[in-house]
């Protein structure tokens, strides 16, 4: 199996907060993988680092054999990478139809086929018209994965899709994820929803302080003795000095 | 302990078993708790018991409705269903300010200092519903009895002590008002692994002056090992309860953290 991008040693820091320590992960063509990792572990900084939106301090990263490290974000999405964010970023003021129209800058009817097609798709074709203010968080998760879409990226960052989403719009999302993942197209997936996650994924790759502390198919990562200590955090005891236990 | 599957629930009546043979009266009682914020519910039938003199201790994974215990105790959110009882007194439908007068004292989770003021402005700040000045400085001196450091730091700004020294002396703030229930909202978040011990110590110091504690605290482990109570929540329910030390002995506690309980 081929892999698609991948992160070599990446470092990054914030004042005196190591964000990212010596992060490596990598991720293969065709997959579904995962990154988890408790609060503060790193995984929105990675998606930052990958995406142009914040420098590594050191260290690589690779879309294919092609080194893409520290390029702006609007380079890094033409070359092939998509992503969402956290708390997504859409107009509220344009219609979701215009918010389609902004990444590929679109006016020709065939952007406008393409867009209404992807709304399809995900399932909102039928609010194309109203402000995208109007839609449900759920509904705007579905409109940046929409708009992901019209670009054709080679693997899509998703950053926390089930957050705050109802059920039936995790199962909507998850089975998009599905089809297109069946289609060929790569994912990568931030998200704290465990069912979703290990539900999902074939490959789930775990951070802790920046570093990766376990990488490999969800039934191993759930049983890791570093993602339990990770997920519970370290027990600092009666010990006089837990600094040293580290 | 009481797990997803072996009901009995948590002990609903007003006393609560402490595994010793002796009963301790609760200073909180939750029971049925649904509370959420729009169309959802973040608590789904929440049932848990603080008992007087303890630390009880409430973990859970990212979504599991910890935040949103604290702020329906704190009246910041208005539960839609269920009770909570203050020794007795009905909490839901008041107001924050109500339950401050009521003695029900929150340390949020993020820095919340005047960074300009001094350290002894900041802890005297912790009363200003107190209308008496002779009282202020008695609480004042009684909270530098429960953490001599603090007195040493008075005359500094907030703003120049560590993240561990700051927390400290919010807990000192909280003290003000005597609080019959301290509620304390993942105390060790953003600090260094060393500095959680000092806070940690602190939290065991308050407990030994008198007072009662419901912590919510992201490192599980460490805040289970310090309490008297654990409850482990997940997915807006309670999951597992017991003793801080069987539940964190209890090998379900992973699954609930990283899926796989059915």
């Amino acid at each position: 199996m081929t892999v698609l991008l991948r992160t070599e040693g990446v470092h990054k820091s914030f004042g005196g907060v190591q964000a990212l320590d010596a992060c490596t992960v990598q991720i293969d063509e065709g997959t579904v993988a995962g990154l988890i990792g408790p609060n503060g572990s790193g995984k929105t900084t990675l998606f930052n680092v990958i995406t142009g939106y914040a420098k590594a301090d050191a260290g690589q990263v690779y879309l294919s054999d092609r080194r893409i490290t520290n390029s702006a974000p609007d380079k890094v999405f033409a070359l092939g990478i998509g992503r969402t964010f956290q708390l997504t970023r859409i107009f509220p003021s344009l219609t979701v139809m215009e918010n389609m129209l902004v990444p590929c800058r679109g006016t020709r009817a065939a952007d406008r086929k393409r867009a209404m097609e992807q709304l399809e798709f995900v399932g909102i074709a039928g609010y194309h018209a109203a402000p995208a203010g109007s839609l449900s968080y759920g509904q705007r998760k579905l409109l940046e994965l929409a708009y992901v879409l019209v670009a054709d990226p080679a693997i899509i960052l998703l950053d926390e899709p089930a957050g705050g989403v109802n059920l039936s719009l995790v199962n909507q999302i998850a089975g998009r994820i599905r089809e297109l993942n069946a289609a060929g197209k790569t994912f990568l997936i931030v998200e704290h929803n465990m069912e979703f996650v290990m539900g999902l994924c074939d490959q789930v790759t775990v951070l802790d302080s920046g570093t990766v502390v376990a990488a490999g198919p969800p039934a191993m990562v759930r049983t890791d003795r570093r993602v339990l200590d990770a997920y519970l955090g370290e027990d600092i005891g009666d010990d006089p000095d837990p600094g040293e236990r580290t | 302990m009481t797990g997803p599957d072996d009901s009995p629930a948590p002990a609903t009546g007003a006393a609560l078993g402490t595994g010793a043979g002796t009963t301790v009266r609760s200073v909180l009682k939750i029971e049925d708790l649904v509370a959420g914020y729009g169309g959802g519910d973040v608590l789904r039938g929440v049932s848990l018991d603080v008992a007087e003199g303890g630390i009880t201790c409430v973990v859970g994974p990212n979504g599991a409705g910890k935040s949103t215990l604290m702020a329906s105790v704190s009246g910041l959110l208005r539960p839609r269903l269920g009770s909570m009882l203050l020794e007795g007194e009905n909490l839901v439908g008041r107001s924050p300010r109500q339950v401050l007068r009521l003695g029900v004292v929150q340390v949020p989770q993020n820095h919340s200092l005047f960074r300009d003021m001094t350290v002894k402005e900041n802890v005297e700040l912790g009363g200003y519903i107190l209308s008496d000045r002779a009282l202020t400085a008695r609480r004042l001196a009684a909270v530098f009895d429960v953490f001599p450091q603090i007195a040493g730091w008075a005359g500094q700004k907030a703003g120049s002590l560590s993240g561990g020294q700051q927390r400290l002396v919010e807990f000192a703030r909280a003290l003000m008002l005597e609080p019959r229930l301290l509620m304390l909202d993942e105390p060790s978040m953003g600090l260094a692994p060393k500095v959680l011990r000092t806070v940690f110590d602190a939290i065991r110091q308050m407990n030994a002056a008198g007072t009662t504690i419901l912590l919510v605290e992201q490192n599980a482990r460490a805040g289970l090992r310090l309490s008297s109570h654990g409850v482990v929540m997940e997915n807006g329910r309670v999951r597992l309860s017991g003793s801080g030390r069987e539940v964190l002995d209890n090998p379900e506690i992973g699954a609930l953290y990283l899926g796989g309980v059915p």
